[in-house]
């Protein structure tokens, strides 16, 4: 409670409340009015987080800022929230890129302009609900009420082929979530009825048991990470989604799905995660070294910023499961520098797009003549994505490798590989954007990012330089909760 | 100001020259501009001359600037190591900078880009600066990464060049190869010892010497894994065979930064690094008869290609290549002070020689074909003098830096016993003959000989890549058009740098490889102790000198320059000959031994096949085609069977009802 308000409850519903004063403002005549509400609600949304930041205790490794009423009496279910060092920042992150969204959609969206902000801020607040929800129940609903607002975002705003990428999106991601409501009310019967996800951490399981709920969580997280071989409904959505839908999906919606194997499949099974390790191993190497290969030859900007994205989660989740300080602290570091850089790099396709109305890079070239500027902020996006040191991306990189080469050298040798993939993909796309002559009169007709669009990349750049030249404040947070998670995971958990 | 402040201020002020110029570059103007960060990497250069003389009266400093990250328990710094071979690196580096900022105000006076090459200039000072002061490993590799981007931004400074922009990509792409490799040392070092720190690992390194780790399903020595994977690294960035195929590309880029970047400073950042380690290499033979036979194979064979390129930029490029391989033999073998020297000398004398290639070509307004020149020497005074100085040093004249430089390599390659010393040995002696032979080919045809430039039917030599396609230059001279020399922000660099390029040798030799100059900076093994072999043999710099004109080396490289004589003032039909009765082996150099063919298909070729098979087919076909898109057909399908059940006449369900009670009837009556 900060000034006798539960700051996590003001962060889920103020923006949502916002979202639905926008969506009053009616239609595009009060656009001027939605637009404004909506960066008052998305600036508010992200102010009332920050007491999370100011306030919170890296000394404990309990829940903090705990809320707990009653809900469902009938079932045991709470409206129970919380955070520890594991969730807090992303519901920092979160609510911060809200604030960059509506920036980003302020000029270019000039369609149901209500509609498209109230739906950011709605899915703002429902995301930090899936954060700080403590209730398992109160998770799932905030876990699939979030697809709504995403689904509404690609199907309405997005592009030619938009109905085929929500119906994939929608379709595979509720799949997963459905295994996952299977799992939780198995694990409702085992606790004695509670559905709290602290008592979960506690209960004892068998391993046939443990190694079926892992595998049920494992649908539900790993579609939304997204993990090889779940992960073909992300570049479908990226490329039809609009900038800001791309900028959410990848710097937030891409995040829940690795904090779900943090908050439950971690440490509710233990056992299972260990045993089923060499897998999740596998598979994140696999996303790694395969995925930024498929990245190379893509000729479409988004849908291989789109790959590079899950290469990336590819790092997040080898971190996770090779069960380390270094591994977990720097998967992480990753996912919130994710955050900042793909969200970036869509932002600046985006600037493209906007412009250009393409998304082939083959359109492109010699981009830089005519916008130096933007040449200079996309060059700094473009060498985070490919984890240069000094950038927020090396950090998390840097920790999850030196993890793993403790569990295995070939771990460290395979993701290592990214230290040229990445570069090869990634520097590639930037030379025939930007780099070369002037190739065609919509390129000569360019003009540069405008004091709107500078304000944006800025903040990131920023954000994405310092937190690389600085990242202890970020790490301080996680330590005590990671250092937690890591002795709960070490425990066995079956039943003696 | 106490003396750590020095420390902060060294790297500090080009980072804010870099940051001013980048970000306000247009609002101060050009004049504003150069005077900022050129004030600002001189007050660099004074501060590092503080620190000189304050190392030099005895004292160290290793310590932490901040935290960076901790995790577990480990924490990671950000800290500075000052010491000995430490302040002589900075010192390389802040006035080669200096000059090449200098330099810079006349060379690129036309340019649009003029603030921003200041900003990337700085940016690489501050970087490079951080590389040789970091005290940690974590520290070192972002400085070796931050120099590569520097680089690449700079090779492709000229960013509507094709060439140009495939050579950065490309350089980028060749140092991440050897960055992988790096980073895998450092994650075994980290695996190791448990920290990162350049003094914690390197107190704790004889306890490991016999570490084994499991790799490749082998048991390898665990020093010998970690100091070859560093070592990856250093060929990446020094160029070293087979990772050298970025260097002469690089010289797309301006000329001030192939002198500062590709010559002087970043190049060598391998050579520090291995002599920073050399407690760890000092523990593996197998890791430095590795270093010493890839460096062997550089000196000679980059040698070999600088013979027949006609680009100034790019004979000069192959010099370096091949010097850089001179520098990693001595480190090979343990003769890490001697390494140090000659990449001191080097730095000197090949950014003299580089910004005097560049006089030369703004003198024949940027043609860069040395066929198209000849006899400048009556145009251009200054650049003809001073490049004389620098050939002269390079080839090792007695007296000049080089010579003591280059003589202290071969004579401790000579004295070394590792495996492959002999092989080395041989390199950097036959070397010798090549460098002469191709410096003074270079020399001659530039300098000497008949005019042909402003011809009337200007014969256009190309060369395929090595000519610049350029289209935003005046190329070359018109006819009647006589070069002339440059400006003095041109011409006084060259001469400050003339300066070293002769006497630093004679003055350095003797403090800095004999007179435990570099003190507990290097280590160097009692078995391997080449130093004071060579400290036994040495009786002075001017002793050494006679005792040294009686050995071969001497007369290699003198054969090497008559050669160049005879071949190009005297008889210049010879070199046509040659080439018409040895094509195969012109035709072997002329395509590099086929190194950039062969990566090109391999590697580059071979990603991109790969890439859209596993895109088109694995991604496309088999898990978005078959499982995803098939499992909805599949639903689709079965849902279109089970609809026709649905048809919604009572009669149908009526029936179907009466047919299943009646199999159920029937069944319950069989059983």
């Amino acid at each position: 409670m900060i000034f006798g308000l539960p700051v996590i409850s003001v962060a889920i519903w103020l923006p949502i409340l916002f979202g639905i004063l926008v969506l009053a403002t009616g239609d595009d005549k009060n656009a001027p009015l939605a637009r404004l509400l909506a960066l008052v609600g998305s600036v508010l949304g992200f102010l009332v987080t920050l007491p999370l930041y100011t306030s919170f205790d890296t000394t404990t490794s309990n829940m903090q800022f705990v809320e707990l009423h009653d809900w469902i009496n009938r079932f045991n279910i709470h409206y129970y929230l919380g955070v520890d060092g594991i969730s807090m920042l992303f519901i920092l992150l979160n609510s911060f890129f809200t604030v960059i969204v509506v920036l980003a959609g302020w000029k270019v969206i000039e369609k149901r302009v209500a509609q498209y902000m109230a739906a950011f801020l709605v899915m703002s607040g429902v995301v930090n609900g899936v954060f700080a929800a403590l209730d398992s129940i109160l998770f799932y609903v905030f876990w699939e009420a979030m697809l709504i607002p995403m689904f509404i975002i690609i199907g309405v705003w997005g592009g030619p082929n938009r109905i085929y990428a929500t119906m994939k999106f929608f379709l595979y991601t509720l799949l997963g979530s459905l295994l996952m409501l299977v799992a939780l009310i198995y694990l409702y019967n085992l606790s004695g009825g509670s559905f709290a996800i602290l008592d979960f951490h506690r209960v004892a399981i068998p391993m046939t048991a443990q190694i079926l709920i892992f595998i049920a969580f494992f649908f539900a997280f790993a579609v939304k990470v997204p993990m090889f071989p779940v992960h073909t409904w992300l570049p479908d959505a990226h490329v039809e989604a609009p900038t800001g839908g791309s900028v959410v999906l990848a710097a937030i919606m891409l995040k829940v799905g690795a904090y779900g194997f943090l908050r439950f499949s971690m440490p509710i099974t233990p056992d299972a995660s260990h045993k089923m390790a060499g897998f999740m191993i596998a598979l994140s190497l696999i996303a790694i070294v395969y995925i930024g290969l498929v990245a190379l030859m893509q000729s479409d900007m988004k849908k291989l910023v789109a790959y590079s994205s899950i290469s990336h989660m590819g790092f997040v989740t080898l971190g996770l499961f090779i069960f380390n300080a270094y591994g977990l602290e720097g998967a992480l570091l990753q996912m919130l520098s994710h955050g900042f850089v793909a969200g970036a790099l869509f932002l600046c396709i985006g600037v493209l797009y906007d412009r250009m109305h393409s998304r082939k890079i083959a359109d492109y070239g010699g981009v830089a003549n005519k916008m130096p500027v933007f040449a200079a902020f996309f060059m700094l996006f473009a060498m985070a994505n490919s984890g240069l040191p000094g950038t927020s991306a090396f950090v998390g990189e840097f920790m999850v490798l030196m993890g793993a080469i403790k569990v295995n050298f070939w771990y460290a040798f395979a993701a290592g590989s990214t230290l040229v993939f990445g570069a090869a993909y990634t520097l590639w796309m930037y030379k025939r954007v930007i780099f070369g002559a002037v190739t065609n009169h919509h390129v000569a007709e360019l003009t540069d990012i405008n004091a709107r669009e500078i304000l944006i990349m800025s903040i990131l750049a920023i954000f994405v330089l310092g937190m690389g030249v600085y990242p202890l404040p970020f790490a301080e947070i996680l330590h005590t909760s990671v250092n937690d998670l890591l002795v709960h995971v070490a425990q066995s958990k079956l039943p003696l | 100001m106490d003396i750590q402040s020095y420390y902060l201020l060294v790297p500090l002020a080009p980072l804010l020259g870099a940051i001013v110029a980048g970000l306000f570059g247009r609002l101060l103007g050009r004049k504003m501009t150069h005077r900022v960060t050129i004030a600002l990497v001189g007050v660099s250069l004074f501060a590092s001359v503080k620190i000189f003389q304050d190392v030099m009266a005895g004292h160290m400093f290793n310590g932490p600037v901040y935290t960076w990250l901790t995790s577990g328990d480990t924490s990671f710094h950000i800290g500075f190591l000052i010491d000995r071979l430490t302040v002589t690196m900075m010192l390389v580096v802040t006035s080669v900078s200096l000059m090449v900022h200098i330099y810079t105000i006349g060379y690129m006076s036309e340019d649009a880009g003029y603030q921003r090459f200041f900003s990337y200039i700085s940016l690489f000072t501050f970087s490079m600066l951080m590389l040789v002061m970091a005290n940690n490993f974590m520290q070192l590799f972002f400085g070796w990464e931050a120099v590569g981007l520097v680089s690449y931004l700079l090779i492709g400074f000229w960013y509507t060049r094709p060439t140009a922009i495939y050579a950065n990509l490309k350089a980028f792409l060749v140092n991440r190869v050897g960055d992988f490799g790096f980073l895998l040392g450092i994650g075994l070092i980290l695996m190791v010892f448990g920290t990162l720190d350049y003094a914690a690992v390197f107190a704790n390194v004889a306890g490991h010497a016999n570490d084994m780790a499991p790799i490749a399903g082998m048991s390898v020595n665990m020093l010998t894994a970690i100091c070859i994977l560093l070592f990856i690294g250093a060929m990446g960035k020094s160029a070293q065979f087979p990772l050298h195929v970025w260097l002469p590309d690089s010289m797309e880029g301006p000329t001030p930064i192939s002198a500062l970047i590709h010559a002087a400073t970043m190049v060598t950042a391998g050579i520090f690094m291995v002599a920073r380690m050399s407690p760890m290499f000092e523990l593996s033979d197998t890791a430095l008869s590795f270093v010493m036979i890839i460096g062997a194979i550089t000196a000679l064979f980059m040698g070999f290609l600088g013979i027949i390129q006609n680009d100034i930029k790019r004979v000069i490029a192959y010099s370096t290549l091949s010097q850089l391989g001179y520098m990693t033999v001595a480190l090979g073998a343990s003769a890490y002070p001697v390494a140090i020297f000659h990449l001191m000398t080097h730095a000197f004398f090949k950014a003299l020689l580089f910004l005097g290639a560049g006089s030369v070509i703004i003198g024949m307004h940027h043609d860069q074909d040395i066929r198209n020149m000849g006899g400048l020497r009556k145009y251009m005074p200054i650049t003809w003098i001073t490049s004389l100085i620098g050939s002269l040093a390079l080839i090792g004249t007695p007296f000049f830096s080089g010579f003591y430089s280059k003589e202290s390599i071969i004579e401790s390659v000579g004295l070394s016993h590792l495996p492959g010393s002999g092989f080395a040995y041989f390199s950097v002696a036959a070397g010798v003959f090549v460098t002469a032979f191709y410096s003074f080919r270079m020399y001659f045809l530039v300098f000497h000989g008949k005019e042909r430039f402003g011809l009337d039917h200007h014969e256009h030599h190309g060369n395929h890549a090595d000519e610049e396609v350029s289209s935003d230059h005046h190329h070359g001279l018109a006819p009647g058009q006589k070069p002339h020399e440059s400006s003095w922000v041109v011409t006084l660099p060259l001469i400050l740098l003339a300066i070293p390029s002769v006497a630093i040798g004679y003055f350095a030799i003797e403090p800095m490889l004999f007179g435990g100059y570099f003190r507990d900076a290097i280590y160097i093994a009692q078995n391997h102790d080449v130093m004071r072999e060579l400290h036994d043999d040495f009786q002075g710099p001017f002793a050494m000198v006679f005792h040294d004109m009686q050995e071969l080396p001497f007369w290699l490289a003198l054969a090497g320059v008559v050669c160049a004589w005879w071949f190009y003032i005297k008889r210049p039909d010879i070199p046509a000959a040659i080439q018409k009765r040895f094509q195969w082996i012109y035709t072997l150099l002329d395509n590099k031994y086929y190194f950039d063919r062969f990566n090109d298909w391999f590697y580059a070729g071979g990603a991109r096949g790969l890439s859209s098979f596993l895109g088109q087919f694995a991604d496309k076909f088999l898990i978005d085609g078959l499982m995803v898109n098939g499992s909805a057909n599949l639903v689709g399908r079965i849902s279109g069977v089970v609809r026709r059940f649905q048809s919604g006449y009572i009669y149908h369900y009526a029936f179907t009802m009466i047919v299943g009670v009646f199999i159920l009837l029937t069944i319950r009556n069989w059983f």
